[in-house]
């Protein structure tokens, strides 16, 4: 098989998606042919074959492009909405969070809500405080919402089919830094089940427990603390919330061990849930204390060096883990 | 002066009548003690949403708010089923786990009343697209109040629509009141039909409470949304008779506000209508005679109706949950 890179990965899945199933349309700024097909390329192509009702460029109106997906879902439709960068959810959170959420519950299930809303965001591009933040937590705790971010081009393409499929919504969360990871292609229609973790290593000492681009952290970490005789089980959840639970608690049964990390702030992250349930679930087999790794709480800065210090550091997963195995 | 056929007008009274006795039972079951929940009074307002809903066909969309009792129930919601949601009770539309403010019923077009002022704009927009997508013909109707037009998504709403000649209808039912705010108190704009025009749309400013105004301005609007012709604003300028909210207070009016839509009241208005166009009082007596049976009915069926499962709170938050 060929490789592909994540763009391309994404592109596929849409691509394949409307082809399937004449419903399924994107909207956003810039998404169409006229204008490059996305700031990221995500849509580029698309236009040429499925014309400009089903790829439409949006004005800068994030309200209207999220309420125009709920509508368009309560009809029957599967919108693509994109939120160029995730920041901009702050102008749309009524839409996504009181309607898009709510409506299957509040309606008794009459007006399910099939949307995707894509997004991009992440740290060390030098995008600064209005453009880098990764906002999960704030969908994670919404009921009715998936959150899903893939961490390589495979499940980006398997995610993204299983979003379109989902008859809910789903924010997708797209790092900019993983844009460009290459690696085989899973081939048409692969899907990658929401809500179904990947051990993305195994291990027997500690489970590493994160998602998006601190996997890849993650796995570098892992393999130098092989080295050394640490053996990390790194766990992606793939999709945030609702997350894989039992693949969560049996790592962790069989280690002892957890540490949760993501590039988002620490405070109230979804680490501080991840390790509040394994506490409750998990208390007779835990050797320590869940650890939690996050950003630093202050705005994403912009000279370089400083949004460099800011990111969670491999010296202090690496400095971490091994106080929580014992062997500093 | 446009003509309106005599079994439209007809039908324009039938659904008036109903949302203004619905409207009357809903407060005297509060008084009385009988129900004690959120209730947003459509008094004054009756005819603006009868006229609307009989502009449309039954598969056409409809998003209202939470004072959207005339919306609903012109547009043909089953009683039983209105009142049954309105009072908590499992045969409601949605189970009881709506509520008056949030009352869906797609088999009558009703997707979405929302709670949150302006935020049906862009959703209409969402329903509009779908039928141009997928060229079915229908037109989506949103109703809301002056109030919502000052807030981002009306602009956002406004400028997509007509970005994209969306068939979609924005009935802006100016009761000249923004919760407990007067117009003048939150708006400079001479009117809001005007703001139409900003966005290369029409507008049109009626007399919500005058049939021959209301009625033909939303005809017009739904033919040129079904014609692919693009959106209109129709701003129907029309009274809210009551507080914000049921039980709310609203001294706030002056005297000569309330003199005014005593004097403009739509109800009596349209009666003359109808005795113009040769129907009797006693026809209209019956009519209303047959609603309210119709309603205390739907009543009764609503009050002894059960109360939803608790394990309700678990359903319906995903698919999964269903």
């Amino acid at each position: 098989m060929a490789q592909i890179t994540m763009t391309q990965a994404l592109n596929l899945a849409i691509d394949e998606a409307m082809a399937d199933d004449p419903g399924v349309f994107c909207l956003g700024e810039d998404v169409a042919a006229k204008q490059g097909g996305g700031v990221f390329k995500i849509t580029s192509g698309l236009t040429e074959k499925y014309g400009p009702n089903r790829i439409r460029a949006t004005p800068i109106s994030e309200t209207a492009i999220i309420g125009a997906a709920v509508g368009a879902a309560l009809a029957g439709q599967r919108p693509i909405a994109e939120i160029m960068l995730m920041n901009f959810v702050g102008v749309c959170m009524d839409q996504i969070v009181n309607h898009a959420a709510k409506l299957r519950f509040m309606s008794g299930g009459q007006t399910p809500c099939p949307i995707v809303i894509r997004t991009t965001t992440g740290v060390g591009v030098g995008f600064g405080g209005q453009h880098s933040d990764m906002l999960e937590a704030w969908f994670a705790h919404v009921a009715g919402i998936h959150v899903v971010t893939p961490s390589n081009p495979a499940d980006a393409r398997g995610l993204m089919r299983a979003s379109i499929d989902a008859n809910d919504p789903v924010i997708f969360i797209e790092n900019i830094l993983c844009y460009g990871l290459k690696a085989e292609d899973p081939g048409p229609g692969y899907r990658v089940p929401l809500g179904k973790a990947a051990v993305a290593r195994e291990g027997t000492d500690i489970s590493l427990i994160t998602y998006g681009r601190t996997v890849l952290d993650a796995l570098e970490v892992a393999n130098e603390l092989a080295k050394e005789g640490i053996s990390v089980e790194v766990i992606d959840l793939r999709t945030i919330a609702p997350y894989d639970e039992a693949t969560v608690l049996a790592s962790v049964r069989k280690t002892g061990r957890a540490i949760t990390l993501h590039e988002a702030v620490r405070p109230f992250g979804t680490g501080a849930e991840l390790a509040a349930n394994i506490q409750e679930k998990c208390w007779d087999n835990l050797k320590g204390p869940v650890r939690r790794i996050g950003g630093t709480f202050s705005a994403v800065p912009f000279a370089s060096h400083l949004e460099q210090a800011w990111i969670p550091q491999k010296s202090d997963i690496v400095a971490q883990i091994k106080a929580s195995v014992g062997k500093v | 002066m446009a003509q309106i056929d005599r079994d439209k007008l007809l039908d324009i009274y039938t659904r008036t009548m109903k949302v203004n006795r619905t409207d009357e039972k809903f407060r005297e079951l509060l008084m009385g003690g009988k129900v004690a929940v959120m209730y947003y009074c459509v008094r004054g307002q009756e005819l603006v949403s009868a006229a609307a809903m009989a502009a449309l066909e039954q598969d056409d969309y409809v998003v209202c708010t939470y004072r959207g009792q005339g919306e609903q129930t012109a547009k043909g919601i089953p009683m039983e089923k209105w009142w049954g949601e309105c009072l908590g009770k499992a045969t409601g539309t949605c189970k009881g786990k709506g509520g008056t403010m949030h009352i869906t019923d797609p088999e009558t077009g009703i997707m979405v009343t929302t709670g949150v002022v302006g935020s049906g704009l862009p959703i209409a927009n969402g329903l509009a697209m779908a039928s141009q997508n997928n060229g079915d013909g229908r037109v989506t109707v949103v109703s809301f109040g002056d109030g919502a037009a000052n807030i981002g998504g009306f602009h956002e709403a406004m400028n997509m629509a007509q970005l994209y000649k969306l068939p979609v209808i924005f009935l802006c039912q100016n009761n000249r009141y923004g919760e407990h705010t007067a117009y003048a108190d939150h708006t400079d704009s001479r009117n809001i039909a005007s703001r139409a025009e900003g966005y290369g749309m029409k507008g049109v400013t009626v007399d919500g409470n005058d049939v021959h105004q209301i009625y033909p301005a939303m005809v017009e609007a739904v033919a040129r949304a079904r014609a692919g012709e693009g959106p209109t604003l129709v701003e129907a300028m029309c009274y809210r008779m009551m507080g914000h909210f049921f039980g709310a207070d609203f001294s706030y009016m002056p005297p000569e506000h309330i003199a005014e839509m005593k004097r403009e009241d739509p109800l009596p208005k349209l009666r003359q209508v109808m005795l113009d166009y040769q129907f009797t009082e006693e026809e209209l007596d019956a009519i209303v005679a047959d609603i309210n049976a119709q309603i205390d009915a739907a009543v009764d069926h609503a009050l002894a109706a059960p109360l939803p499962d608790t394990d309700e709170i678990y359903k319906d938050v995903l698919e999964e949950t269903a």
